[in-house]
């Protein structure tokens, strides 16, 4: 018993050693932890990436068999969304959620750190399997059955999302209840920062579709071992359900992955033109309408697969309602900019980058929501440039922005702005280089997923890799940027960027372990 | 303890927990050892890996129940285990949201498609010409077309209710019967309880944990019943698959259900915890176990009587 009290007095700095990781309760550490789990995967999934481009360099069968080549696009797939930009997402959730609320930290600090230790276990299962007989999985990271359902070391795959879901959900209750419950008084739900608005939302989503997630894959689990028939057609089930049940997830998965990004574009747009935001409350009503809508679109990514024609209507015109609230955001960026006082740092140049990019990934979904224009478009390379707009310069971008823009207050010193530009611009080219060819490719009629491909995509293809190879070496500069900003650079000041908002940066740079030991009283003069 | 100078509300952060490290390295074990007992790689690990979950979150809860009674938690704690029970078990209704999707879906697209029915009925009508689709499906569109050699057969019988003169005897309905008034039993506990009347809470709760373990019996039953008379698997086809997927996952909820209400039971009569004001273990148990309850009525409507 004393033992349970003795813990409860007064908290000091954080603990010597190693094994302080392992027991920590400190939303700063955890989300320490996430940041660089998701940066070791990041580099991971890239090499994966890398090696995929490689492959596709030129036409042919070079470095690899097809079993291997569809082994690392499906690997790449789920490590870089289910272990780089989520976690990142997280990681920055438990680093700022606290100190933007102005609370001593998450709500629930050990089941906080169980969120994020579930995850190197279960990246652990997932990734055993390299070195088992039939080796990774290779069924996309879509896993459609019956593909998936005759594949073998299916179970390992099934179980390593179990606990990845698992821990996105704790993860996801511990977010809600902190903001529901441990706000600063005063501080009202539409005062509220644009980051924690997004992440309040994007909880709500994970909550809603991981155990869908979960049950999509314990029905693989049974067909594959157990002789059910959900999607087996000889005993009256259908492959196309497992299909309506995974992107029932896979949508608002989507969002997950770019909504938190809509707040912090926010945040630094915000800082940059030294103007509060422009519109705060259509934002957090366009977030609301885009996260109710991505429950009613998923089947837009089955198309092809042949519904009833009602269906396919249906969605083709819920899945354009959605450019109206994403209009609103967009919108509202450019207003903050307008006339703002803009200065162009690192974070603010990601931001930027952003809006622009993530506005191209956006229009070509639009031309993909169209049905009769989607036949077309299905499985080709424009689906992937598509989503890898909104990903890479969508969601990826904004977690540089974020990393750049929050580490003075992490880290206390400031990171080496020419090398930031630099990196930015090498990043920007890179990723444009990569991708802007596979519209080409794509309308042009290369499918997607194979290791080999038809001579007239060759040119392109080239382009693609060596700007893929550009966009993967300058991120070996971001891990340097960021390592030597951890260990020494310019002190910050506490407000760190002219024009700041919001309660973080009313606290000393690094923010100290246990940030508000007494909630901050929020007033009128505050400035959100 | 030390006593609460300050004159703000105190929120408890535990310093450091060594338990969530080893919870994840049980989850580890336990994971890892499930997939090696699906693909028939021994099942040792998995009980490893499960004895070390269960009994790290037996200890977990421990824990927490000892910081609730040295009153460590502050109404604002309170309130995050409000919330964080009531978005638990809205995860809970979504993953139940998926197999009755998934039934939906087979019962009013798949089946009918297959038989030839609606918009997608030709692939059925050309695949399958001697499928006939009706519910439950009782012979499998691979059985219309190869018979006895077919690898996915139906069940020879299903658990509706054929002829009102076997109600007496129908499972279902009993289940139906004993879980709904475990519903009520548990209210009734509760109301005592916000009465301070201890004894008239253990009772009743004492007989919604028994009916609890009766509706698993029954249900155990069911399923003998099931696999050695009626012929109806798991892989009798599209039925057997639905059948025992949601029954089965509603009846680990029970049983889950049913352990965390004996739990708050132990602690009540054994430990003398709870009031008429702090009881929130016993409050998110029932709520778990209205929960449960709502989802066998689903259940009832969807997959034994329609």
């Amino acid at each position: 018993m004393s033992a349970v009290v003795e813990s409860h007095d007064h908290h000091h700095g954080p603990k010597k050693g190693l094994l302080r990781w392992l027991f920590t309760t400190n939303h700063k550490d955890i989300g320490t932890l996430y940041l660089w789990f998701s940066f070791l995967m990041f580099l991971t999934g890239g090499a994966m990436a890398m090696g995929i481009r490689a492959e596709l360099f030129e036409p042919g069968l070079q470095l690899m068999d097809p079993i291997r080549y569809n082994q690392l696009v499906t690997m790449h797939g789920l490590i870089m969304i289910f272990g780089g930009v989520m976690p990142a997402f997280v990681g920055l959730a438990n680093w700022l959620i606290p100190m933007q609320i102005g609370a001593p930290d998450m709500a629930l600090p050990r089941m906080n750190n169980l969120s994020f230790w579930l995850l190197p276990a279960a990246f652990t299962i997932l990734l055993s399997t390299a070195f088992m007989e039939g080796g990774m999985p290779g069924f996309g990271w879509t896993f459609y059955a019956p593909l998936s359902t005759n594949y073998p070391n299916i179970a390992y795959f099934v179980f390593a999302i179990h606990i990845m879901g698992i821990s996105s959900i704790m993860g996801s209750i511990n977010v809600i209840v902190t903001i529901m419950n441990m706000r600063a008084p005063g501080l009202s739900l539409m005062k509220m920062p644009l980051f924690v608005w997004s992440w309040l939302i994007t909880a709500y989503l994970l909550i809603a579709v991981m155990p869908v997630l979960a049950g999509a894959v314990t029905m693989l689990l049974m067909d594959a071992y157990f002789g059910t028939s959900f999607f087996d057609a000889a005993g009256g089930g259908d492959p196309v359900l497992f299909q309506h049940i995974f992107w029932f997830f896979g949508h608002p998965e989507v969002y997950i992955m770019i909504l938190p990004a809509f707040g912090i574009t926010s945040h630094i747009i915000s800082t940059f033109s030294r103007k509060p935001l422009f519109g705060h409350s259509s934002m957090v009503y366009a977030m609301v309408s885009i996260a109710v809508l991505s429950f009613v679109v998923w089947a837009h990514h089955m198309f092809t697969v042949g519904m009833p024609l009602v269906a396919e209507l249906f969605f083709m015109w819920a899945t354009m309602l959605i450019a109206i609230p994403t209009g609103v955001k967009v919108f509202n960026w450019v207003a903050t900019i307008f006339k703002g006082s803009i200065t162009y740092e690192t974070p603010m140049l990601f931001a930027i980058a952003f809006v622009v990019l993530f506005t191209i990934g956006g229009f070509s979904g639009l031309m993909l929501a169209i049905t009769p224009a989607d036949f077309q478009y299905h499985d080709t390379y424009f689906v992937v440039a598509h989503f890898h707009y909104v990903l890479v310069p969508g969601a990826v971008f904004s977690i540089m922005a974020a990393v750049y823009y929050w580490l003075p207050k992490w880290t206390g010193n400031m990171y080496d702005e020419k090398m930031g530009k630099l990196h930015f611009w090498l990043s920007f080219i890179g990723v444009n280089v990569t991708f802007f060819p596979q519209h080409f490719v794509g309308l042009a009629g290369m499918p997607r997923r194979y290791a080999d491909y038809a001579l007239q995509f060759a040119e392109w293809n080239a382009v693609s890799s060596i700007g893929a190879f550009l966009f993967g070496l300058s991120q070996l500069l971001f891990l340097y940027i960021i390592v030597k900003a951890v260990m020494a650079g310019k002190k910050a000041t506490p407000e760190v960027w002219d024009g700041a908002r919001g309660l973080e940066w009313t606290v000393d740079s690094p923010a100290p372990y246990h940030t508000f030991e007494v909630p901050p009283k929020i007033t009128e003069q505050t400035k959100l | 303890m030390t006593a609460k100078t300050d004159t703000h509300q105190k929120y408890y952060v535990p310093e450091e927990s060594r338990i969530p490290i080893v919870f994840a390295f049980a989850a580890l074990i336990a994971g890892f050892g499930a997939a090696n007992a699906v693909a028939g790689y021994g099942t040792t690990m998995l009980y490893v890996g499960l004895v070390a979950v269960i009994f790290t979150l037996g200890f977990w809860w421990s824990t927490v129940t000892k910081e609730s009674q040295a009153g460590l938690d502050t109404p604002q704690l309170n309130n995050a285990y409000v919330y964080g029970m009531a978005w638990f078990i809205f995860s809970e209704v979504m993953f139940f949201f998926a197999f009755f999707g998934a039934l939906f879906y087979i019962r009013s697209f798949a089946v009918p498609w297959l038989g030839g029915e609606g918009a997608k009925g030709i692939a059925g009508e050309l695949l399958w010409p001697e499928f006939e689709a009706t519910w439950p499906p009782m012979i499998t569109p691979e059985q219309s077309l190869l018979g006895e050699n077919a690898a996915v057969k139906g069940p020879a019988e299903n658990m509706y209710l054929h002829s009102l003169r076997d109600i007496g005897s129908w499972l279902p309905l009993w289940n139906t019967v004993v879980l709904l008034s475990s519903s009520g039993t548990v209210h009734i506990a509760h109301i005592a309880l916000k009465e301070n009347n201890k004894k008239r809470f253990n009772f009743w709760l004492g007989v919604t944990v028994t009916l609890a373990f009766i509706f698993v019996i029954l249900q155990a039953v069911e399923y003998y019943e099931a696999y050695s008379h009626l012929g109806l698997t798991l892989d009798s086809g599209v039925y057997g698959t639905t059948f025992f997927m949601l029954t089965g996952f509603h009846g680990m909820h029970v049983l889950i259900g049913g352990i965390f209400l004996l739990t708050q039971l132990v602690r009540s009569s054994g430990y003398k915890h709870f009031s008429d004001k702090e009881h929130f273990g016993f409050e998110a148990a029932s709520w778990y176990w209205h929960f449960v309850d709502v989802v066998w009525v689903c259940l009832f409507l969807f997959v034994y009587i329609l």
